[in-house]
């Protein structure tokens, strides 16, 4: 069938249109980029003189190296204890009925729709009413409760996706409940679980507002530290962190897909 | 003493209830899904190496059944024996099945070999014992030398072969097989299905089949068991469930089926005496023995018991030709013929002559093969 003129023209603007949503997408990542690479000492665009200086000052800047630190030891406590407490309400959720099914369902997810800065403070208020010290205990505690609801789903997800002939066939082999959950069920979630625990630490570590309630001096976050620095200072030394966030977080899941695949991490994929 | 005298009869008496008591028996199962009868009272026995199926429509229970078998499910109501033993409260691990998934169900994180070894090595059976009765099971399916393969390099036929390997390794008190040849390709199914029953006479292992596909049921089969709704309409060998089907359902689930209109005449004995337009034919009697004389009655003939002719007076019926379907082996030929039948009648013959001779649109006349036939209300 010949295209008409018109057809060709409505192609090419549908294809012009993807390229722009598409450039648009990313365009944040490209600005902050570019004036990291600035040489002046204010964030400004576009850049007349380049220099790597301000990854260097972002790098050897103490708060933000302790906030990295602070960040990963809550990310890792936080992602995993998420990912343990998650997987065992998932398992409930999706093998039992039992009376408040759905209110506990609710209860669960309720931190989506809760605005952070709310937990964040709940939390804030709760650790003084019963005298407990901002310590790591309190911004693990707080941030356990930002991602149970995305392990919790990406486990649910999983756990739905599994055949369950699978644990039948070892059953009907002989093996115990619990012979058949370590050598068959937790084998196959593999590929869910680590996606469930590579958002909650990549939310975690990310996590702002809830976390400028609950952390103090000692156990600030990267982002509360950028946050602090930002207020008194204004060059590309925050560009060039946010440009190692990036490049950080892009390598996590290159390395994850090389891994498991993309699909399975993001489970959009059926894992088999 | 009279404890010791007390127990020497108990066990007699056990002795004696084994002969009847079968290899796998259900008593008045019943399990209900909600407000869903899967399974009314049913009740069967299956001697120990019997190849028993269960064969019905979606939604019979016959898999409900099976599971309840292999203890996926628990019944509402009943009694559920595996070698005389109670397992209504047993748990499936304990139960000593061997069980074949629709899927296969093969652990797609092991090898061949590590899918078999599965269920010895949770029997906590020795690397080297275990080893050679991998490699014999193995053996047995000839799949020798898949050993380190993954289920996903192996084709539908080899996967089918490592389910089979891997639930007979453990020498079940039964194997339950649900609908293992659903995801096969018609050649490979009919191969496979021999191969199954030489495996399943050679090691004697009784057999629950489960199959909603009445060619699989009749040509495995020692005996089947026909399901609709919950219940067994009928329990018996291949050839009586499609000789002497005992009612409509059956008559027409198992296998293909013409249904002529007649009147009853009489009973003599045995038979019955049904006539068909101007013919009389003799039927066995079971299912019409209490309806009156010169009731209607529905007589229904297998296609291969029908036989064209020259339309004369003398004939059952007669119609007109309305298609042939060459099958290679035998013809199939529609044919409209409105006096006596609800549908088209259906006639199949060996050789394609028929073709031939009765070009479509051809008056044929139809009789009966002389004995065959199934009559009811």
């Amino acid at each position: 069938m010949p295209c008409s003129a018109y057809q060709r023209l409505l192609g090419f603007a549908g294809k012009f249109a993807v390229v722009l949503i598409l450039g648009f997408l990313i365009l944040p990542a490209v600005v902050v980029t570019i004036a990291a690479f600035n040489d002046k000492a204010i964030l400004s665009f576009p850049p007349q003189a380049w220099s790597w200086r301000w990854f260097a000052k972002a790098i050897a800047y103490q708060d933000f190296r302790d906030g990295f630190r602070n960040g990963l030891v809550v990310t890792a406590w936080s992602s995993s204890l998420a990912l343990v407490i998650g997987a065992m309400f998932a398992f409930a959720l999706h093998r039992y009925t039992f009376r408040f099914k759905k209110v506990l369902e609710a209860i669960l997810v309720s931190p989506l729709v809760i605005p952070h800065f709310t937990v964040g403070l709940g939390f804030l208020i709760l650790a003084a009413q019963i005298g407990w010290n901002r310590g790591f205990a309190v911004v693990i505690a707080c941030h356990v409760v930002l991602v149970l609801p995305f392990v919790l789903r990406s486990v649910y997800v999983s756990l739905r996706n599994l055949d369950q002939s699978y644990e039948r066939a070892a059953a009907s082999l002989g093996a115990s409940p619990l012979r058949v959950l370590l050598t068959i069920t937790l084998p196959l979630l593999v590929p869910g679980l680590v996606s469930g625990w590579l958002f909650a630490a990549m939310l975690s570590f990310n996590e702002f507002t809830a976390s400028l309630f609950v952390t103090s001096q000692r156990t600030q976050t990267l982002p509360v530290a950028m946050y602090n620095y930002v207020r008194e200072f204004a060059d590309p030394s925050m560009a060039a962190l946010s440009v190692m966030y990036i490049v950080a977080t892009a390598a996590l899941i290159v390395f994850a897909n090389a891994f498991l695949g993309l699909g399975k991490v993001l489970n959009i994929e059926q894992s088999r | 003493m009279n404890k010791a005298a007390d127990i020497g009869a108990k066990a007699q008496q056990e002795t004696a209830a084994v002969p009847d008591e079968g290899a796998v028996r259900f008593s008045n199962v019943t399990k209900r899904f909600d407000a869903v009868t899967a399974l009314d009272n049913v009740s069967m026995s299956i001697k120990p190496g019997e190849f028993m199926t269960l064969l019905g429509p979606s939604g019979c229970g016959k898999t409900t059944l099976l599971n309840l078998a292999a203890g996926f499910l628990s019944p509402d109501g009943g009694e559920i024996r595996i070698a005389g033993e109670r397992m209504n409260d047993v748990p499936t691990y304990k139960r000593e099945i061997g069980m074949m998934f629709q899927n296969y169900a093969l652990f797609p994180h092991m090898s061949v070999a590590g899918n078999v070894a599965y269920g010895l090595k949770v029997r906590g059976i020795a690397k080297p014992e275990r080893d050679r009765r991998v490699q014999e099971v193995l053996a047995l399916v000839r799949l020798t030398g898949f050993e380190d393969r993954t289920p996903r390099q192996l084709s539908g036929g080899q996967q089918q072969r490592v389910a089979l390997a891997r639930a007979l390794v453990i020498n079940p008190t039964v194997l339950l097989l649900d609908e293992p040849f659903s995801a096969l390709d018609k050649n490979l199914r009919a191969s496979m299905q021999v191969e199954l029953r030489e495996i399943q006479r050679k090691l004697n292992v009784t057999t629950i089949f489960v199959t909603h596909d009445q060619g699989e049921a009749l040509s495995l089969s020692d005996r089947v068991a026909v399901m609709s709704e919950g219940k067994v309409r009928q329990l018996g060998t291949p050839q009586e469930i499609y000789r002497q089907p005992c009612d409509r359902f059956v008559a027409s689930f198992v296998g293909d089926t013409n249904v002529l209109r007649g009147r009853l005449e009489g009973i003599e004995g045995a038979l019955a005496v049904i006539s068909v337009g101007v013919i009389k034919v003799k039927v066995p009697s079971g299912a019409v023995m209490d309806v009156a004389a010169s009731a209607p009655i529905d007589l229904f003939v297998r296609p291969e018991h029908l036989v064209m002719t020259e339309a004369t007076p003398s004939c059952a019926t007669s119609g007109t030709i309305a298609a042939h379907v060459y099958q290679g082996g035998h013809v199939d030929t529609y044919i409209e013929c409105k006096d006596s039948s609800r549908d088209r009648l259906l006639v199949r013959s060996a050789g394609h002559e028929t073709m031939a001779r009765w070009p479509t649109g051809s008056t044929v006349g139809i009789s009966i093969v002389a004995g065959e036939g199934v009559a009811f209300v």
